[in-house]
């Protein structure tokens, strides 16, 4: 989480000076959700495939920050080669799902991987997970991918961030149940509700989901409540969010209550936390310099293959 | 004994559900009840829960087979109609499509698409997809014309690492039939010459293929001209050294396809031959493709929508006489 956070801002400077192009997307506030999925599952064994503000659940999972950096800046090292930017990135092959753009589809795609375990004989302790956030909801893709998960009782996760916001629209505009965690009833899976801003509440409640898919109990829906501490992406400066959501229950900063809970629990010292806040930084820093410093793609180099064989006879397909 | 077009899909998901344990069937309708059209008769029995039904959720299927697909199986998915692939459209395109060239991981599926008009199947149970298809980077699209090629062209899609959509007609699935399975060994992406000519190149693909032999029979028998047809067989990647060889020997093109006539197959095979193969034209080259409509349901405007001989022929004689 606090790797995340430092990374994110870092990246929000880069992307301000000019030194990012397209966008940066960030999990501000959303931390806790996030890293409280990728830190429950296995790499290596479970399949994950995280949304825009998942820095701190990639991080949580296993995914090198270097992955991060190299994508942002385009570096020829990093996983999508330039290729592909910012938070579209993964390593399928080690269950890291790399997302397209167009919400809700990772949902089938995970609930695909899943299929294929349990065909292979080896889906017994596999979960699968994604994250959504409220706007998502609202799409076919959604509701297909969550149906046919349900139908086929496959260990998939999805947690719904739900942010109050899909980039300027708030949730009333986007949906008209009271509370998203009706739905899960609807799709006859198990639903879970956490206070996305309270780091024990998101590690319980979102544990609790990867336990149930874990043990065979069926796809898991978990509803995090919280509000996004950024605008849409840094190009956004959220100035539609009203003050008094800033100012409420869900306007509070998972990254200031984390700590608190950490010390106030017993599980680390504030000399502790402030030890790896300056280790982090350091990595940080590094992570970025170094992707700077990579080569870049270049056109006349990029073989453009949009297949892995070549079936053409001529030049072009 | 004789075995039909659709018999052959059957065929060939049967050799490739013994064969290999990485091949699985899902779609509507397609375990018990064998499929809306019985392409999976009796394999849910054969092969116990590796032919599934799916929910009618086309997006939901080819994101699952993505995902099967990049976790290392071989899925075959059943699109009840072509016409229904429309709502797994982003699936296909921004997922199957791109991510070869996004993570250097191929996603080998095969998406079987039940295509083309019948009789009274309306707007909505005839389309021709495949020009959508190979519109997108990243997409194999094939479309088999015989009982041999849906045969073993089935068989290559699944063997691609990468995504195939498979565009079977459904007008040829029972009326078409061969005595027994053979290959000549063509690999996907290779066009046939199906009837060798001189005075003028019919490119074709799909049921179109029979259509335009048809037209070519009887210009043969009423005007003594030789025409040449050519079965494209696999429209993305398109054989242009086929098409450009055929267009050198006649001089002349004909593009023939069922689809929509604004773009699309038929259009590209023009544009490429004019624009690597001017000099081999002693005629401007010709497109016929169905009305720009949606496709009638009535069978008298159904006829009169798609190509037929009759406008072949009256399309060859025009482009003969030039």
């Amino acid at each position: 989480m606090l790797k995340a956070r430092q990374l994110e801002m870092k990246l929000s400077s880069l992307y301000k000076a000019g030194k990012i192009v397209g966008g940066v997307y960030v999990g501000k506030g959303q931390e806790a959700v996030s890293a409280s999925l990728g830190g429950a599952l296995i790499k290596g064994r479970d399949v994950y495939s995280p949304l825009i503000r998942d820095q701190a659940g990639r991080t949580a999972f296993g995914e090198d920050i270097m992955d991060c950096t190299r994508t942002y800046l385009g570096s020829q090292l990093g996983p999508m080669r330039g290729r592909d930017g910012n938070i579209h990135r993964g390593r399928p092959k080690e269950g890291l799902l790399a997302m397209i753009s167009h919400l809700g589809a990772q949902l089938p795609m995970v609930t695909g991987t899943l299929l294929s375990r349990r065909l292979k004989g080896s889906l017994e302790g596999t979960v699968g997970a994604t994250c959504v956030g409220d706007g998502a909801t609202s799409t076919g893709a959604f509701h297909e991918g969550l149906n046919a998960a349900a139908v086929e009782k496959l260990p998939l996760v999805v947690v719904v961030a739900n942010n109050q916001f899909a980039y300027s629209t708030p949730n009333d505009r986007q949906f008209a149940c009271k509370d998203l965690l009706d739905r899960a009833k609807g799709y006859g899976v198990d639903g879970h509700s956490v206070d996305g801003t309270d780091f024990l509440d998101c590690l319980r409640g979102i544990g609790a989901a990867v336990s149930q898919a874990r043990e065979g109990r069926g796809p898991q829906m978990v509803v995090a409540k919280l509000l996004r501490l950024s605008g849409h992406g840094e190009h956004d400066d959220g100035s539609y969010v009203p003050d008094t959501l800033r100012a409420g229950h869900v306007g509070r900063d998972c990254m200031k209550i984390a700590p608190e809970q950490l010390v106030d629990e017993g599980y680390a010292t504030a000399e502790e936390i402030e030890a790896w806040r300056e280790e982090i930084t350091d990595e940080v820093q590094r992570a970025l310099a170094k992707a700077q410093q990579e080569p870049v793609p270049d056109p006349w180099h990029e073989k453009w293959d949009a297949f892995s064989n070549n079936l053409s006879t001529t030049s072009e397909a | 004994m004789s075995i039909t077009y659709v018999d052959a899909i059957r065929e060939a998901q049967e050799k490739l559900l013994k064969e290999d344990p990485r091949v699985f069937l899902y779609g509507q309708d397609i375990a018990q009840f064998g499929g809306a059209f019985k392409a999976t008769k009796g394999l849910a029995e054969e092969f116990p829960g590796r032919v599934l039904d799916s929910p009618i959720s086309e997006d939901a299927m080819i994101g699952m087979a993505i995902g099967a697909a990049v976790d290392g199986m071989r899925p075959i998915i059943e699109m009840q109609f072509a016409d229904f692939s429309s709502v797994a459209f982003n699936q296909i395109v921004n997922q199957a499509g791109t991510h070869f060239y996004r993570t250097g991981v191929p996603v080998p599926i095969t998406v079987r698409l039940p295509s083309g008009g019948t009789p009274g199947s309306g707007p909505f149970h005839s389309q021709s997809m495949e020009a959508i298809y190979s519109h997108y980077p990243g997409i194999v699209v094939v479309t088999p014309a015989t009982v041999s090629d849906a045969y073993h062209m089935l068989i290559q899609s699944v063997e691609l690492d990468d995504p195939v959509v498979y565009c079977e007609h459904k007008f040829l699935y029972r009326w078409l039939k061969s005595n027994s399975i053979n290959g000549d060994g063509l690999p996907l992406g290779c066009a046939r010459i199906t009837r060798p000519g001189k005075h003028a190149t019919i490119v074709a693909y799909s049921a179109m293929v029979h259509e335009a032999v048809r037209a070519a029979d009887r210009l043969k028998e009423e005007s003594g001209w030789d025409i040449e047809v050519v079965d494209l067989r696999t429209v993305k990647p398109l054989d242009m050294d086929t098409v450009l060889a055929s267009v050198a020997r006649t001089g002349r093109l004909l593009a023939v396809g069922e689809a929509f006539p604004w773009g699309g197959v038929t259009a590209e095979v023009v544009s490429r031959v004019v624009s690597e193969g001017f000099h081999l034209l002693d005629a401007p080259p010709k497109r016929l493709n169905s009305r720009d409509t949606p496709v009638p349901f009535h069978p008298n405007l159904w006829a009169a929508h798609r190509p037929t001989p009759e406008t072949i022929c009256l399309a060859m004689r025009e482009l003969l006489s030039f």
